[in-house]
């Protein structure tokens, strides 16, 4: 009864020529639209460039003025703002604010991809169940394949560089921004879109006047989610070539240089710590202007 | 003095469940709303619905709670769409508007008032106000002007910029009736609007309504499920039960014909001076000189023995609108009336 203790599985010969088939089938389609799928990503290799040349080339006060700003704007809070500022200054007293900007660059663009793509789709999502459906298991792999496995594609369609380490990043991190974006949509209070209803509002109408206003604060969590996330992979993307605080990290790790590694983590922690406590601020704020969300 | 219908509703049924066309010959030929529930696993919404609705009057549908009156409501602005039968609004057969006619019909017909508010809770008391004329396209100085008047008029003036949340529940329902008034749609519609208030707020609310009314003369279509309310709003009331009206009348019909047990329950606990006109106790004698002080046929039984009393006597003429006598009501009758059923002449 070998079949008992052997699982019946199809011979190796098989198995061989289909991962052949597959394997050589992906080679040709990469050779054959390659360059074509190389310059359909060009607008976002361009402002990945353009955002790292204006973060190294300006000069670190008026970057630091400007993020300073910009976490005052968001937060309204002075102890934030402060604690900011600290965290820069140290990142740049040992030496890491270029890598930082790197980093800060392409978290920045995957961000952004990842609210321009997932606020659509979510919305989509929360407006027909069939595509609901169809997505969940779609972002299900994303959050869970590991991340080496799309790279393998991803690198022999476009190569060592940039883009395929920002297109990894925005997959790893898009999910909770489509994920949170559907569930604050469907959250929002039945009994204000039938009174929208009664009052003749169209789709639209409901979209922009009551569920993207009313989803706001969940659509802030993802956003904060989708950055973590994005902060997270860095170190995994600086394997195929996206420079920033991953790739000493990853030196690192191949020359058992203890510190290295330490003072690049805590530097990735710190650029977290800021993204987070900002963004937080922000959402918790809208929240409050809002009054209760679902006041039932 | 008989308008005709401005809302009709013919045979309007509405089924839920699994496949209701499957049933619906069996609620229309008037099964029972249990024998369908556990036989065919159908809930019955509303069954043969038949009621014309006057223009400029309120209209109350009063029922306890699952009887159905929410799903008329719905009803009549296609919120739910019935299972079988046909509304007319306005001479438009609502139930044949495809999905961009019902749109713009709800813009131009209805404004609507709910139990529990359901403002929009981003949004500043001005901009709820605006709410319904910004979805109709009405642009920004006339928004705000509109808005701010119809605020005043419900006495909110100052808190033009209070968030929903900052509000107590009467302030907060006085900007859900800012904001169907600033519609300026002939058909209000209110689904319980004062249900979630405490008694004494409830009791201003409803004088602002009669004082309102009284000015707009709008077409007004009120739930409760208070007979009090009822007999002191509307015009006309209808009763429902397990999706059926079982009487249609003014409230003094069904205070003195009361259709069964059931509404002879929740009428035995009115007060009756308050609803009971003095035409039903008049006693017609022939007279050349009358009274000093007079009454209309339409005075109710309370204020006529308030009047009797204050002035001392015990009997008084009841004058019709061209001050000529048509009878005159005794202090004992008008008593008796109050307190006891009244045999009808």
């Amino acid at each position: 009864m070998s079949i008992l203790t052997e699982f019946p599985s199809i011979d190796t010969e098989t198995l061989r020529s289909l991962k052949k088939s597959i394997d050589a089938g992906f080679k040709n389609f990469s050779r054959n639209y390659g360059d074509n799928i190389e310059s359909f990503f060009e607008p976002v290799r361009f402002l990945l460039i353009e955002s790292e040349q204006f973060l190294i080339n300006t000069p670190w006060p008026i970057i630091m003025a400007i993020i300073a700003i910009i976490a005052w704007s968001g937060s309204k809070n002075i102890k934030i703002v402060v604690s900011v500022v600290m965290i820069l200054l140290l990142i740049g007293y040992f030496d890491m604010w270029e890598n930082t900007m790197k980093t800060i660059s392409i978290t920045f663009v995957a961000a952004l991809l990842a609210i321009v793509f997932g606020i659509p789709i979510g919305i989509l999502m929360a407006k027909s169940n069939f595509f609901q459906r169809v997505m969940n298991p779609v972002l299900d792999v994303m959050q869970t394949m590991p991340s080496f496995v799309y790279l393998i594609p991803v690198v022999m369609l476009l190569g060592i560089g940039k883009i395929p380490g920002l297109i990894a990043v925005v997959i790893y991190s898009i999910p909770p921004m489509i994920r949170l974006t559907n569930l604050g949509i469907r959250l929002v209070n039945q009994a204000v879109i039938e009174a929208a209803d009664s009052y003749g509002a169209s789709n639209t109408q409901k979209l922009i006047y009551i569920q993207i206003p009313l989803a706001l604060p969940t659509i802030m969590a993802g956003i904060n989610q989708t950055i973590m996330l994005a902060l997270s992979m860095v170190v995994i993307a600086s394997m195929i070539g996206v420079t920033g605080l991953g790739q000493p990290v990853l030196t690192a790790i191949q020359n058992q240089y203890f510190t290295l590694g330490i003072f690049n983590g805590f530097a990735i922690v710190g650029i977290a710590i800021v993204f987070d406590r900002v963004s937080q601020a922000y959402g918790k704020r809208i929240q409050e202007s809002h009054g209760t969300i679902n006041d039932k | 003095m008989i308008s005709k219908p401005y809302i009709k509703l013919k045979n309007v049924s509405k089924v839920f469940g699994q496949n209701p066309d499957t049933v619906i010959d069996l609620v229309q030929n008037n099964i029972d709303k249990t024998e369908l529930q556990n036989d065919y696993n159908h809930v019955i919404g509303l069954q043969n619905i038949n009621i014309d609705i006057p223009k400029n009057k309120i209209q109350v549908f009063m029922g306890l709670s699952g009887s159905g009156k929410s799903t008329l409501i719905r009803h009549l602005n296609q919120l739910i769409r019935p299972t079988s039968g046909e509304i007319v609004v306005n001479n438009v057969n609502v139930t044949e508007l495809n999905k961009k006619d019902l749109i713009n019909f709800r813009r131009e017909n209805f404004a609507m008032v709910f139990q529990k508010f359901a403002l929009l809770p981003h949004r500043t008391v001005l901009s709820n106000t605006y709410f319904g004329l910004q979805i109709r396209g009405v642009k920004s100085p006339e928004l705000e002007n509109t808005a701010k008047y119809w605020i005043d008029k419900v006495g909110l003036d100052g808190f033009e910029n209070y968030h929903p949340n900052q509000l107590s529940g009467g302030m907060q329902q006085r900007v859900g009736i800012a904001r169907a008034l600033a519609n300026d749609a002939p058909i209000l519609l209110m689904d319980e609007p004062f249900s979630a208030l405490d008694p004494l707020i409830r009791i201003e609310m409803q004088d602002m309504l009669i004082t309102l009314q009284k000015e707009l003369k709008k077409t007004i279509i009120f739930i409760t499920h208070d007979l009090d309310e009822a007999l002191k709003l509307g015009d006309n009331i209808a009763i429902l039960r397990d999706g059926k009206i079982i009487q249609s009348g003014t409230g003094q019909d069904i205070i003195l014909n009361p259709y069964d047990s059931y509404i002879s329950n929740f009428t035995a606990q009115v007060n009756r001076g308050k609803v009971i006109e003095c035409e039903k106790v008049m006693k017609k004698l022939s007279k050349d000189a009358f009274s000093k002080v007079t009454i209309t046929k339409e005075t109710k039984l309370e204020e006529a023995a308030r009047i009797m009393i204050s002035n001392n006597i015990n009997e008084v003429d009841v004058l019709n609108s061209k001050k000529k006598y048509i009878g005159t009501v005794y202090l004992n009758d008008v008593m008796a009336s109050i307190i006891n059923p009244i045999d009808e002449p």
